[in-house]
């Protein structure tokens, strides 16, 4: 299963550089076919890759830490434990801290619902878990600015609360889940 | 280099300090994971940054300002919204973009929309989440999410 799950990987890879040099055979016959706008398009991608490549290093080596230091099933353990308004803010930490794509974090929901977490606590985690991670914001941080990356995260982090409380009171309200 | 990389990089070091001092075996470990997923995520980094430089060479601001500066109103916030929904590509390439539409003349209004959006709603994984938390669940969360994402970018262009 491994192997096939490498292999997935290296095709998903290919797939890309692919693409990648799909992109610069359309950027340069553009650049050919409008040779005013060679220098902006040039100067542009030079300016993002540099802001990027500053940071891209250090922000794969925060996920790195981060995903074998807390590993997923601890985070699922200490979860369903936690309740009130300790498991808001643990809900949030949780979702912080460790890293890949949402709907990884949809398995660990759906355990955590079956061992009694509140289900504000897990839409707090969820949400946490797609938009406030630590190295997600430091990418925001570079691009965006301080300002801007302040002031999203604690947007979302009042309104994520609230829209748990609401889906709560939907879901006890109407029944729990068919399934 | 800007501040803001020094610092960035500043705190993934002592980050790293920390871990060798915790545990050096799994210090390593991390390194070869971050080694690993940095090879993994350059191709659509690049992607991402020839789209970049051929929407911002191509495209003149006026054109973006049409769809998501101040003149499109709440409905650019809308269908930047929905962009973002289905739009299914990693969190951390949708910085730059969206810092590259916010130079072209974008308000921070349309941007935040789009990140949020783009991070909290998934329709592409929409079936999974279905499966795994329950129809009820998932169609509730993604809706509001939507919701409170609005909210969330319209607060952001009154206060910054």
């Amino acid at each position: 299963m491994k192997e096939e799950k490498k292999k997935e990987q290296k095709k998903k890879m290919l797939r890309d550089w692919l693409i990648f040099a799909g992109m610069v055979v359309v950027a340069a016959v553009l650049i050919y076919l409008y040779p005013s706008k060679q220098e902006p398009v040039i100067s542009a991608s030079f300016d993002y890759l540099s802001e990027m490549i500053f940071i891209l290093p250090a922000v794969m080596v925060l996920m790195g830490l981060f995903s074998v230091y807390i590993p997923k099933d601890t985070v699922v353990k200490y979860f369903g434990k936690a309740s009130g308004i300790k498991g808001f803010f643990l809900a949030i930490l949780f979702g912080t801290l460790p890293t890949g794509p949402l709907y990884v974090a949809f398995p660990m929901a759906s355990t955590m619902i079956k061992k009694g977490a509140r289900i504000s606590n897990i839409v707090m985690f969820l949400s946490a878990w797609a938009c406030i991670k630590i190295p997600q914001e430091m990418v925001e941080l570079q691009f965006l600015g301080p300002e801007f990356m302040l002031a999203r995260l604690f947007l979302t982090i009042i309104f994520v609360g609230l829209m748990g409380l609401v889906i709560e009171w939907i879901i006890d309200k109407t029944g729990g889940e068919e399934d | 280099m800007s501040i803001t990389a020094i610092f960035i990089n500043l705190f993934a070091l002592v980050c790293f300090m920390y871990g060798v001092y915790r545990d050096r075996e799994k210090a390593v470990e991390s390194l070869k994971k971050a080694a690993f997923s940095f090879f993994k995520i350059l191709p659509t980094v690049l992607i991402i940054i020839v789209i970049i430089g051929l929407m911002l060479g191509f495209v003149p601001p006026s054109e973006i300002s049409r769809f998501v500066g101040e003149q499109s109103g709440i409905f650019g916030v809308l269908l930047v919204g929905v962009v973002g929904s289905i739009l299914h590509i990693p969190a951390l390439v949708s910085f730059p973009l969206a810092a590259s539409i916010l130079d072209s003349g974008a308000t921070v209004t349309a941007v935040a929309a789009f990140i949020t959006t783009l991070t909290m709603i998934g329709m592409v994984t929409l079936p999974l989440e279905i499966k795994k938390l329950g129809k009820k669940f998932a169609l509730l969360r993604n809706g509001l999410s939507f919701v409170i994402a609005v909210i969330i970018a319209l607060i952001m262009g009154v206060i910054l």
